[in-house]
């Protein structure tokens, strides 16, 4: 009797089995040369932790993400850790109060670099219908942010869409990006080191 | 077990009976017994509905104010909202205080509940609940200068740029 699991194992099935690409690079038998930046943004592109800061209603569209039905994992992010130095991704899903602003700016400096934002939401991104004294008018006022997503809450596809994006944008990053001048002008934009 | 259920009526009456003419304005809206009293006898008045073996509130369910900004002398109102567990009648009072000097008495000695619930009436409105043990804020960030719930502020954000009025109607 043929395996019932036959996606992964053997591909028995004959259905396309899709592997990252790899690198621009030079090959022959048993080597392989590219960029150093290519390998690692591979690396960490396809291992990324995310650390879910959910708030409100994202936070419930962002636990479907992680469900077996849409499935986060597939893109290398199932492991969803809770503690700052330990992930490179903090994904901010919800209301943040300007009570919570330094909270969420704490979290953040705890992470280690390389670090990535993803905002989620109207709330996150804009404040969203909460144009009022008690909350922030969205992140970037005091964190920087990476990829934004729209959506009141967006549905977990939107999630996923704004996670290849980061993908993206981790993938293709110079290694040499944290320790330039540019970056070091945007921390110094939002008082940070 | 009581022979007969505690009526508004019957509060209204042992209400009268002891505090007099200084309690008005009794009515029922939806039932729910409720009346003004002047801000001096606020403990009083609390006490007496809690010690009183008949009438027995001693559940503190909310306790709140309210801005009238066109009521001159008169312009801060605080709402207690009173609970008698054992025969589920709820009643609800206000007294009044202008806003310059809005000092009323603390019911935590009372209700220890009312520790939170005084703190977020002075977070929100101002109102000085003389003898709190600890009235600072409790919601609203340490730093804000004001008490946002009076009429005077704008609810919205200050710091928003990018809103085009003319698309609000305004």
């Amino acid at each position: 009797m043929a395996r019932p699991v036959q996606y992964n194992v053997k591909n028995e099935g004959g259905k396309p089995i899709q592997v990252v690409d790899s690198p621009a690079g030079y090959g022959g038998e048993g080597f392989f040369t590219a960029k150093l930046s290519d390998v690692v943004g591979l690396a960490r592109k396809n291992s990324l932790w995310p650390l879910p800061f959910a708030t409100s209603c994202c936070g419930i569209e962002f636990m479907a993400t992680m469900g077996s039905h849409y499935d986060l994992a597939r893109f290398g992010a199932e492991r969803v850790g809770f503690s700052p130095r330990q992930c490179d991704l903090l994904m901010v899903m919800g209301t943040i109060a300007k009570k919570m602003g330094p909270v969420l700016r704490q979290v953040y400096l705890q992470m280690a670099e390389p670090r990535w934002v993803l905002s989620m939401g109207a709330c996150a991104s804009s404040g969203g219908i909460f144009d009022t004294y008690s909350v922030l008018q969205g992140i970037d006022q005091i964190i920087p942010v990476d990829v934004y997503i729209p959506g009141c809450p967006p549905r977990p596809e939107a999630v996923l869409d704004g996670f290849m994006k980061i993908q993206d944008l981790v993938g293709k990053e110079s290694i040499r990006r944290r320790t330039g001048e540019k970056y070091k002008e945007l921390m110094e934009s939002y008082g940070i080191q | 077990m009581r022979s007969m259920a505690l009526t508004n009526e019957r509060i209204q009456e042992r209400l009268v009976e002891k505090f007099g003419d200084q309690l008005t304005g009794f009515e029922e809206p939806y039932g729910l017994l409720t009346f003004i009293a002047p801000k001096a006898l606020n403990l009083k008045i609390l006490q007496f509905l809690y010690d009183d073996a008949e009438l027995g509130f001693r559940f503190l369910t909310t306790l709140c104010a309210v801005h009238y900004p066109d009521m001159p002398g008169n312009q801060l109102a605080i709402v207690y909202h009173l609970h008698n567990l054992k025969d589920n009648v709820r009643i609800r009072f206000k007294v009044f205080t202008p806003v310059s000097e809005p000092d009323i008495f603390t019911a935590t000695n009372l209700y220890a509940t009312a520790n939170w619930m005084e703190r977020e009436t002075y977070d929100f409105f101002g109102v000085n609940f003389v003898g709190h043990p600890n009235l600072k804020r409790i919601l609203n960030v340490d730093e804000m200068d004001y008490f946002p719930m009076l009429k005077q502020y704008p609810l919205e954000d200050g710091t928003r740029i990018d809103k085009d009025d003319a698309m609000f109607g305004r």
